[in-house]
């Protein structure tokens, strides 16, 4: 079974955006940029099921950036077994990378594509579903627990209140949560053997995708600040504080 | 015309919905909202008393019972017809089936919205709330899922809506339900407590955790647990508080040894009240505190409980 695992390029999750003075947008000029941290479930538990020898191949994707060869260049050095960026400067939203995506699903056919929930600088947390809807396929997302058997894949999800489990029929989508796996840490030898491996660039012309972003994003600002707080000697004052001035309990 | 989905688990209607309802109300009069379930005619009948709804849709069916997003997602594009925007509470239903009505619709989703503008202009939070972008969609449906906490709830009575009922859509074939591990709980759903008191990576042990639940008893709070804690295997996944879990912004909430990461502060920074109790004087939850406490919590909390 052949396995498609997309990764996104995003700033590193240490990093504390600023955002710019014109409220353009935010600063992402010089700072760390790394796999967005779902993803790398996401290419992790494709690899597991590899290695376990459900899965024949996985083939990481990226749209974005020329940069984004480094995005898929880490997924192969975790497991990976190819690449293929659409390469494309314009600002991509969710809607285009998923029409992207089922371009490529179209062409690679695979029974599975296994994705980030969420991608930590949007924070959308759509794309997957997206996918899923445009290809027609069932979905499993917010996934905890992943189980192929036979045709059918069984997944456990994180919902509100607890944990639920469906079964899908392949082909199917499924997107990741935290408490899936836990990512590898890639090794040297890893990383040497990801740089000889095939990685294809397409524009999206050539998938015959229009990317234009359809929300216009009319100014990004900072978030009302809190005002600033104390610090409370000991839990005496600490009650009397929340009784008396803040009147919580 | 403006749809909402309502959040449901066949018998009650789900708080998040009266939001949702609320958010709508920003943007017309006309709201609709639609109940896809089994059985849910109670669901249905609760809608219908939510203050501002002029219409509610019954959709019942087996294959409507446990939320599958196939077949949500249809029967909302099923009916979808005429109505200007679609809402969706942001809980884990309304996030998974939302952007597949968008797509099928070809129109861009507007996640998470914390104000509305106008008709077509949304607020919401990227970066983990670090940034809070203003968004413009030209499209001629607004798909959009809301920051339940970004907006005061609708009144649960004094509406008298009709309801209809409509036919349900067929199952897809293509999912299906197996089961459902719901804790149960006699505390509060952590998305609505109004005190919350969540618990980091300090408690060092499940074993630990176990003293919040009796500042919560004391209380009468959910608890809930950073990304560190929950990643330690310390507190349930459902009780993450952040970027990546839940966001929550009850009347006061209270971090015990919690460092307060960007990600967690994401989902909390909206609290009216906040204490933090840290033995490090230098963690960046004291920045966000109302009330800090440098305190080793293995004392503080005891205390606490003492004296509340």
């Amino acid at each position: 079974m052949k396995v498609l695992v997309p990764v996104k390029r995003v700033v590193d999750y240490n990093v504390k955006v600023r955002v710019k003075s014109d409220q353009s947008g935010v600063d992402i000029a010089n700072v760390k940029m790394s796999m967005n941290p779902f993803d790398e479930i996401a290419v992790e538990e494709a690899t597991r099921l590899k290695e376990a020898g459900t899965v024949t191949e996985i083939v990481a994707v990226s749209c974005g950036v020329s940069q984004c060869q480094e995005t898929l260049r880490t997924a192969m050095a975790i497991g990976a077994d190819r690449g293929a960026l659409v390469e494309t400067d314009v600002e991509l939203q969710p809607l285009a990378v998923a029409k992207l995506l089922k371009a490529l699903v179209d062409k690679e056919q695979p029974q599975l594509v296994i994705m980030g929930k969420q991608a930590i600088d949007d924070d959308a947390n759509q794309t997957g579903q997206m996918l899923a809807a445009l290809l027609d396929w069932p979905q499993a997302t917010f996934a905890s627990k992943v189980e192929v058997e036979g045709d059918q894949v069984k997944v456990t999800r994180e919902v509100d209140g607890g944990l639920e489990t469906i079964s899908l029929k392949l082909p199917a989508v499924i997107t990741t949560d935290l408490r899936l796996n836990e990512p590898r840490y890639v090794t040297l030898p890893n990383i040497m053997k990801a740089k000889k491996k095939q990685l294809d660039v397409v524009k999206p012309d050539e998938l015959g995708v229009d990317v234009t972003p359809r929300l216009k994003t009319l100014k990004v600002a900072e978030p009302a600040p809190r005002a600033a707080g104390i610090m409370v000697p000991d839990v005496a004052t600490l009650v009397d504080k929340l009784k008396n001035e803040a009147k919580v309990i | 015309m403006i749809l909402v989905i309502a959040e449901h688990d066949n018998a009650t209607l789900n708080a998040a919905t009266l939001n949702t309802v609320a958010a709508a109300g920003q943007l017309g009069s006309d709201i609709h909202v639609l109940v896809a379930g089994e059985n849910a005619s109670a669901v249905a009948d609760q809608a219908s008393k939510v203050a501002g709804v002029a219409k509610v849709l019954l959709a019942d069916s087996p294959a409507l019972a446990d939320g599958l997003a196939e077949n949500v997602a249809a029967q909302v594009l099923a009916v979808a017809n005429g109505y200007t925007h679609i809402l969706f509470p942001a809980t884990a239903a309304g996030k998974n089936v939302a952007p597949r009505v968008a797509a099928k619709l070809d129109v861009a989703q507007i996640s998470d919205i914390t104000a509305v503008e106008s008709a077509d202009t949304f607020v919401r939070p990227i970066y983990a709330g670090n940034a809070m972008a203003t968004v413009q969609s030209a499209d001629a449906v607004k798909v959009i899922t809301v920051r339940t906490t970004a907006f005061d709830a609708a009144a649960a009575e004094g509406g008298s809506a009709a309801v209809e009922n409509i036919d349900a859509v067929a199952d897809s074939g293509l999912s299906s339900f197996v089961g459902r591990e719901v804790a149960k709980s006699d505390r509060p759903d952590l998305a609505a407590a109004s005190v919350v008191v969540s618990g980091g990576r300090g408690l060092g042990s499940a074993e630990n955790f176990k003293l919040l639940d009796q500042l919560a008893d004391k209380l009468g709070a959910a608890v809930g647990a950073s990304r560190a804690a929950v990643d330690a295997g310390y507190a349930p996944n459902d009780w993450q508080v952040g970027q990546t879990g839940k966001i929550v912004a009850p009347q006061l909430y209270i971090a015990v040894g919690i460092s307060g990461a960007i990600q967690h502060l994401a989902g909390m920074k909206d609290s009216k009240v906040i204490v933090a109790i840290n033995k490090d004087a230098e963690a960046p939850i004291f920045g966000v505190a109302d009330y800090g406490l440098e305190a080793d919590l293995f004392t503080a909390v005891p205390e606490l409980i003492d004296a509340l």
